[in-house]
């Protein structure tokens, strides 16, 4: 599409069912009731003038530009903040109106510099569209006291702050406290003093509390707060909607161009994961896809020890297939395998796993959800009969109660961390269960009514206690449960959970949680109206992720809280692909579909399309993958977009099982940790040169569009296809359309899901079938997919990683805002500038143990390995819990994490590991070792030569 | 034994640990090892017999030999 401004309504719609007629400029026109009169004038294409007014925020009624007169009524009201009503007769231009725009436009335009030829807003901005708008043609007024000539702020990264140019009509105010909520710009000094600041009078915006969600930039009608970007390229001249490649939210995005040239991302208001909203990382980190690191040429080596040779594409599939046939007919079929990437497409995806089942002849498949969320998909299963969450995002407009555990939405899915704290400024009750004081247990505007603060590995305990509460105290929903589920099994589950042994006054030695409090939540939950629960990786990453998806199905059919709006189980997905990336047969006993492999008929329908025998037995999952490398039974590894040196447990034992392969295809956008091992790399693309689909956390399909052309010259399902063709299958897509069109053939709840089907509905929620041809926001809504819910005993089985004397110290481990996962992506953006490096948080009564502050260089060692960092101390973590991120290779938390893992899934255990902790000079033995590995395995032969 | 069947055994105990609660927790283990294994892991813990495996991961593996 050529470039235009999304259409601006002026004041957001109204959910009303009931409408009502007004006539507006001698037309008529129907709204829902509640819509102002602007909204009703732009819904009927008359766009009355304003400056403080925009569709994202609240009604304002300070700029004085859109009166209106009304026949009947008394002087010229702001069509802004004045409902439409039945019979209502408008005018919303007539002489009177004419005079007083014009008056106020002339104030405001007295005290703006006239530079707008080369100002960065020239063609894209408010100001000057309404001094067109309303006729103004000269300012009387003099230059004497003006807020012109001031300090501009340049220091975010990403945009920039110039107060000359602020007409203070408080909009970045209030889209930092309506749309992003973290209430960090305020309307410092009054009248004609008045300015926007970005937290206290010593704060510039780097400084302050400003999370960068560009919300403000994007609320701002001039160029006081606009993008860099903006400022050095100029305005965009087309745009594309597309899908962000970060996390599970699925934003969607005007991706705004120049030619080839990305200008900025800017949140489509059409989104229906986002809403017009974004985080910082969606809208300003896309700068890693033009880093001068990026690989663009194929390379070959025979060995790690040797340096990388640029090939030509040819060569390099040549040489990898030659590879793979040589490993397979020396050490069999299967010693061949492969890991599909949560970050690419659904037909990239699902192409890996079909090169691998048809290709190799084998089902060693994983995906990186083995290492987050494949407990979500056992759970739910087995409880609900899908493996995945329950909801759409805007269900949570109609929760009562929202109950938390194990995620910190605010960080990891900042999105819909807004939407959620929108519902609890409304009123919404809020318990966390988190080992960690996260954002939400207190921020401006927002306190959890209960913090669960457990100790780590205790999920399961803290969730039966709760159910031995609510079944206890007649807290459960025996209608529904008698309706929905099995009724013997409840009451098997019943009769566990209402022992002594689970009582939390029992188990409070365990879980550290007051009993008292924990039975306060669990009533809340149980009878506070619409419960939902959310839940991330502080539930499924440990050696019961499983057992604790299964509680909470449990608790939330207890209690009644499964197939409408405001209720249900909520996983909170870490990668932008990572639900599509199981849906499309990623894991090595599933295909598409979550098709067991021993399924015969399932298996038919695959071999009848491909025309090959597949094999019934279950593949090797990852950590299978590598033990079996070890062993001397596994061989050659395909990665597409996985850096699993760096994300997967005990680093060391990765590395044997890297070190162990005969061959290692690296296909991705940088030499990442796990290319340090590989023998091909194969360059990937971005999401930005790539067509395709992604699907979110509620199950939300949605287009990937290109818009721009590849770098390295083929998208990612075209290198799996050549690769494949090299192999000798016959695959001949000529787009993804095509891939799609396969997979919906095999799968039933895609069965529906077209690229024209996309196109013309914008997203869609599996299951897309027959019976559900647009889609499916809530599932279980008149029963579960497996037909009666399902209640399944979860007993605490503690985790076999102790503490004790050794080990004194709890570590776990999560993500920050400012990063996505391994941070490949972003470290290579200017959101460094947040986040330079991994820190260790520490309680002050442990660092003062220790002799430690905030700023030591500290040794973090358990049973597994050993990494150095700096100390940051705060009460965030409660005494005897520490906590870092695993964003920077330098630190490479995962070489202390251990093998531990989901006793039904073998996700690791990222959430439990013992350590200690000490004063250090500075990088352990590893570190430097590593870093040597590094420097030798990423030599270039070109880049040798060339420098010499 | 290897690190690999000692990492087997110690995933075998944890499963029938898990399944405690199950009606038949030797049948329940023995078929998620069935369901979510790859033979050659199978052949691994039916190889490792009695050696660290906990009484219900042994009568688990005892129901995968007679199948």
């Amino acid at each position: 599409m050529t470039y235009e401004p999304q259409k601006d309504f002026g004041t957001p719609p109204s959910n009303s069912e009931k409408m009502v007629i007004l006539t507006i400029d001698g037309r008529e026109v129907s709204v829902p009731e509640g819509s102002s009169i602007m909204r009703a004038a732009a819904e009927q294409g008359t766009d009355i003038p304003k400056l403080c007014a925009t569709d994202s925020l609240e009604s304002f009624g300070s700029c004085r530009l859109c009166l209106v007169e009304i026949d009947g009524r008394r002087g010229t009201p702001a069509s802004c903040t004045t409902p439409a009503e039945e019979g209502m007769t408008v005018k919303t231009q007539t002489p009177m109106l004419q005079k007083l725009r014009k008056g106020v436009m002339e104030l405001y335009i007295s005290d703006h510099p006239l530079d707008c030829l080369t100002c960065a807003a020239n063609g894209d901005c408010e100001l000057q569209d309404q001094a067109g708008a309303v006729g103004l043609r000269n300012v009387r007024y003099g230059a004497d006291a003006t807020h012109m000539g001031q300090e501009k702020d340049t220091s975010n990264p990403y945009f920039d702050y110039d107060p000359s140019k602020c007409i203070a009509c408080s909009r970045c105010v209030r889209a930092c406290d309506e749309v992003q909520g973290t209430l960090a710009l305020t309307m410092e000094g009054r009248g004609f003093d008045s300015k926007i600041s970005a937290g206290l009078a010593s704060d510039d915006f780097l400084s302050s509390e400003c999370v960068s969600c560009g919300a403000c930039v994007q609320a701002c009608p001039t160029e006081t707060l606009i993008e860099k970007n903006v400022v050095e390229i100029g305005t965009p001249e087309r745009s594309v909607i597309t899908t962000c490649a970060y996390c599970g939210v699925g934003c969607t995005f005007r991706a705004e161009m120049r030619g080839e040239q990305l200008v900025r991302m800017v949140p489509w208001k059409e989104g229906k994961a986002n809403h017009g909203h974004s985080c910082v990382k969606g809208r300003f980190a896309w700068g890693y896809a033009q880093h001068q690191e990026r690989i663009t040429k194929p390379m070959i080596r025979a060995s790690i020890d040797e340096p990388w040779k640029e090939v030509e594409w040819g060569e390099a599939f040549a040489y990898a297939a030659s590879e793979l046939k040589r490993i397979s007919e020396k050490y069999g079929k299967n010693a061949l395998g492969g890991i599909t990437s949560s970050r690419c497409t659904n037909e990239e995806t699902f192409l890996v796993q079909k090169l691998i089942r048809a290709g190799f002849g084998n089902n060693n498949v994983d995906t990186c959800a083995r290492v987050c969320h494949s407990p979500t998909g056992f759970g739910l299963k087995n409880t609900f009969g899908t493996s995945a969450g329950t909801q759409d995002f805007d269900s949570v407009d109609d929760s009562d109660v929202i109950l938390v555990i194990g995620a910190n939405p605010t960080d990891a899915h900042p999105v819909f961390a807004s939407r959620m704290k929108r519902r609890l400024r409304a009123g919404a009750k809020l318990i966390v269960i988190d080992p960690r004081k996260t954002d939400l247990v207190r921020s401006p505007h927002i306190e959890a009514d209960h913090h669960l603060p457990l100790r780590p590995g205790t999920n399961v305990a803290v969730l039966t206690a709760m159910a031995h509460v609510i079944v206890t105290e007649g807290l459960a929903d025996e209608d529904f449960i008698r309706e929905r589920c099995d009724w013997d099994e409840y009451s098997h589950w019943a009769e566990f959970v209402s022992d002594k042994r689970n009582a939390p006054e029992t188990l409070e030695p365990v879980t550290m949680i007051a009993a008292d409090e924990l039975r306060a939540a669990a009533r809340l939950f149980a009878s506070g109206g619409n419960g939902a629960i959310y839940y991330g990786l502080g539930v499924t990453e440990h050696s019961q992720g499983s057992s604790t998806v299964m509680a909470i199905a449990n608790l939330a059919m207890a209690t009644g809280n499964v197939g409408r709006r405001g209720v249900g189980v909520n996983p909170l997905r870490g990668q932008n692909n990572v639900q599509g990336a199981c849906d499309m047969g990623s894991f090595p006993h599933e295909l598409s579909g979550y098709r067991h492999i021993s399924d015969g008929d399932a298996r038919a329908l695959f071999e009848d399309d491909w025309a090959v025998t597949l094999d019934p037995e279950p593949g090797l999952r990852i950590p299978n993958m590598l033990d079996a490398a070890v062993d001397g039974t596994f061989k050659a590894l395909y990665v597409q977009g996985e850096d699993i040196l760096q994300s997967d447990p005990n680093t060391k034992h990765v590395s044997a099982g890297l070190a162990a392969m005969e061959c290692v295809i690296v296909h991705d956008l940088f030499l990442n940790e796990t290319a340090n091992y590989a023998h091909i790399f194969l360059p990937g693309s971005t999401f930005l040169e790539k067509d395709g689909t992604f699907t979110n956390a509620e199950r939300r399909i949605q287009m990937v569009r290109k818009v721009m052309t590849p770098i390295n010259g083929m998208e990612d399902w075209q290198v799996t296809q050549q690769l494949a063709r090299a192999m000798g299958l016959d695959w001949d897509y000529s787009h993804p359309s095509e891939i799609m069109d396969e997979i919906s053939r095999l799968t039933p709840s895609f069965a529906g899901v077209s690229f024209d089907k996309l196109d013309e509905e914008g997203s869609l929620q599996w299951p897309v079938n027959d019976a559900a041809p647009d889609g499916s926001p809530i599932m279980h809504v008149d029963g579960f997919v497996r037909g009666k819910g399902k209640f399944i005993v979860t007993d605490y089985v503690p985790t076999d990683e102790k503490t004790g004397p050794r080990f004194p110290l709890l570590l776990t481990t999560g993500r920050i805002l400012s990063h996505y996962n391994v941070g490949a992506q972003t470290r290579r953006t200017e959101n460094v500038a947040w986040h330079p490096e991994d820190l260790l948080e520490i309680h002050p009564a442990d660092a003062e143990d220790r002799g430690l502050k905030s700023g030591d260089w500290v040794k973090l060692n358990s049973r597994s390995g050993e990494t150095t960092l700096r100390a940051e101390i705060t009460d965030r973590v409660a005494p005897g819990v520490v906590y870092t991120t695993f964003h920077h290779p330098a630190t490479q938390a995962n070489v202390v994490t251990t093998e531990f893992s989901d006793w039904a899934t073998n996700c690791p255990e990222y959430k439990v590991t013992a350590v200690q902790i000490s004063a250090s000079n500075g990088p352990s033995d590893w570190q430097e070792e590593y870093e040597a590995l590094s420097e030798q395995s990423r030599r270039i032969a070109s880049e040798i030569e060339a420098a010499e | 034994m290897s690190d690999t069947t000692e990492t087997l055994v110690r995933m075998a105990n944890q499963i029938a640990d898990n399944l405690m609660q199950e009606s038949d927790p030797a049948a329940a283990t023995a078929q998620h090892i069935k369901l979510y294994w790859d033979p050659r892991m199978k052949a691994k813990i039916l190889a490792a017999q009695a050696d660290g495996l906990n009484d219900f991961a042994l009568k688990a593996v005892k129901i995968l030999n007679m199948q």
